[in-house]
């Protein structure tokens, strides 16, 4: 995922509450995926505006984090998505 | 005691055992529900409340053609507002770009298709309906147009698996993001059609190839699902992802199972909607807890390694071929029927000239 990349999710993916578990998912066609607190706070920046670079910003300056390791992790979580098609990219 | 079940993940709504197509493989059971049978608006409305309440995610909105039921938009309304995420699976026969864009209007999360065959002549003569796959690709247009994500779940037989690469570029073009490429599951009606459907282990073994090099090539473009043709598999498919553990199904009458075929085990005893509550029924009710866990297993299952992967493959298909639900799937290469299995396999899927018996509502009952 490069700095300028827009992650977003696409029509029919969406982050659900779900009470019954007590945990959030994502959920997308056939698929339901469990979110633990950093995935969650991963999407909570795809806001489909913000490019990859700017969320990584945001996410080091919360959790007083390293933006290289930030970077890598979210980079790997979000690819691992625009793999399976769960997550979208505007370049 | 024993522990309480997890909540499901996913009720299969089966809203109608109506549908305009006749394929030679339906998984509807052999005995049909008629119309008048079916379970009112309210009902369903309620079902979906009570499902998301004990926490399913997805429901499936299925048939038949769900597209039959006129009150369809209703339905997936209530469903979106109960918090349940709506699939509708369809043939597209029935729909309109009106109908889509009130589905769109009450808040439908995605539309999966089926496919008989990549050209008309194929797929309408597998389909048993003429005009449908030209009907089929209009509605993938309008679903594109609207936005649904949409899934292309193709049926894949002895008549079309050389056409599988075909299959594949297809769901491409019609901006699918996932493609569902199921071989026949030879129950119910399907059974009837062996001889016509049984694919040759060259078939399988080609279309394992296909299905891994197009999930390389087209990583990030399209999700390719793949049930393999599991006659000629070593180990069963781990059905349901265990029976009693994932998902359930209502059926158009308001019958409760624990999947699509459970009605062709004689044994058990179902329950319908409004009996008790869903959750009752998922927890506590006979037909679940027949083959919940592992204390009904037979030899060779009971002491298998595998117990846990495959759960000792399908209940039904153990029912159908062993003549015992608790048997090992024959499908499996310890089960000690799995050398006839094979053998009639590989001789069905020699045949080369074998008539289609279609599958319709009105069709005379047939003695099997």
């Amino acid at each position: 995922m490069n700095p300028a990349a827009v992650p977003f999710l696409p029509r029919g993916v969406r982050v659900h509450e779900d009470r019954v578990r007590g945990m959030s998912v994502l959920l997308a066609p056939e698929r339901a995926l469990k979110l633990d607190a950093i995935g969650l706070a991963i999407l909570g920046e795809v806001d489909g505006e913000t490019p990859f670079g700017e969320i990584v910003n945001r996410l080091a300056a919360r959790y007083e984090a390293p933006a290289e390791r930030i970077a890598a992790d979210a980079a790997a979580f979000l690819d691992g998505l625009v793999e399976r098609r769960i997550v979208e990219v505007r370049p | 005691m024993k522990p309480k079940p997890n909540p499901p993940l996913a009720l299969l709504a089966e809203l109608t055992h109506r549908c305009p197509l006749a394929c030679p493989y339906c998984s509807n059971p052999v005995e049909l529900t008629r119309k008048e049978q079916e379970l009112p608006t309210g009902t369903w409305l309620d079902v979906f409340r009570e499902a998301a309440e004990m926490g399913v995610l997805h429901v499936h909105l299925s048939g038949g053609e769900p597209a039959s039921r006129p009150d369809l938009e209703t339905l997936v309304a209530g469903a979106r507002e109960a918090g349940l995420y709506t699939n509708l699976i369809t043939s597209g026969i029935g729909l309109t770009e009106k109908r889509l864009r009130a589905l769109d209007e009450a808040g439908l999360d995605h539309v999966q298709l089926s496919l008989q065959g990549v050209d008309a002549a194929l797929a309408d003569r597998v389909g048993g309906y003429r005009g449908g796959f030209d009907r089929k690709m209009q509605v993938a247009a309008w679903v594109r147009e609207i936005g649904f994500p949409l899934t292309l779940n193709a049926v894949m037989h002895k008549q079309n698996l050389d056409r599988l690469e075909e299959t594949i570029d297809l769901a491409v073009e019609l901006g699918a993001r996932r493609i569902e490429v199921a071989t026949v599951q030879f129950h119910g009606w399907a059974a009837r059609n062996r001889a016509a459907l049984m694919p040759t282990r060259a078939q399988a073994q080609r279309a394992r190839e296909i299905v891994l090099a197009a999930r390389e090539r087209l990583k990030g473009i399209l999700v390719i699902d793949y049930v393999p043709a599991d006659h000629h598999a070593q180990f069963p498919k781990a059905c349901m992802g265990g029976w009693g553990s994932t998902g359930l199904n209502v059926a158009p009458d308001g019958t409760v199972l624990p999947c699509h075929a459970a009605q062709t085990i004689p044994s058990l005893r179902f329950e319908r909607v409004g009996d008790r509550p869903l959750r009752d029924i998922w927890e506590n009710g006979p037909a679940f807890e027949a083959f919940r866990g592992e204390d009904w297993m037979q030899e060779p299952c009971r002491s298998c390694e595998r117990r846990h992967i495959d759960f000792g493959g399908c209940r039904c298909q153990a029912m159908a071929l062993a003549g015992d639900a608790a048997a090992t799937d024959p499908v499996c290469s310890r089960s000690p029927l799995h050398a006839r299995l094979v053998a009639e396999a590989e001789a069905d899927a020699a045949v080369t000239e074998a008539e289609f018996v279609y599958r319709r509502m009105n069709s005379p009952a047939l003695v099997s």
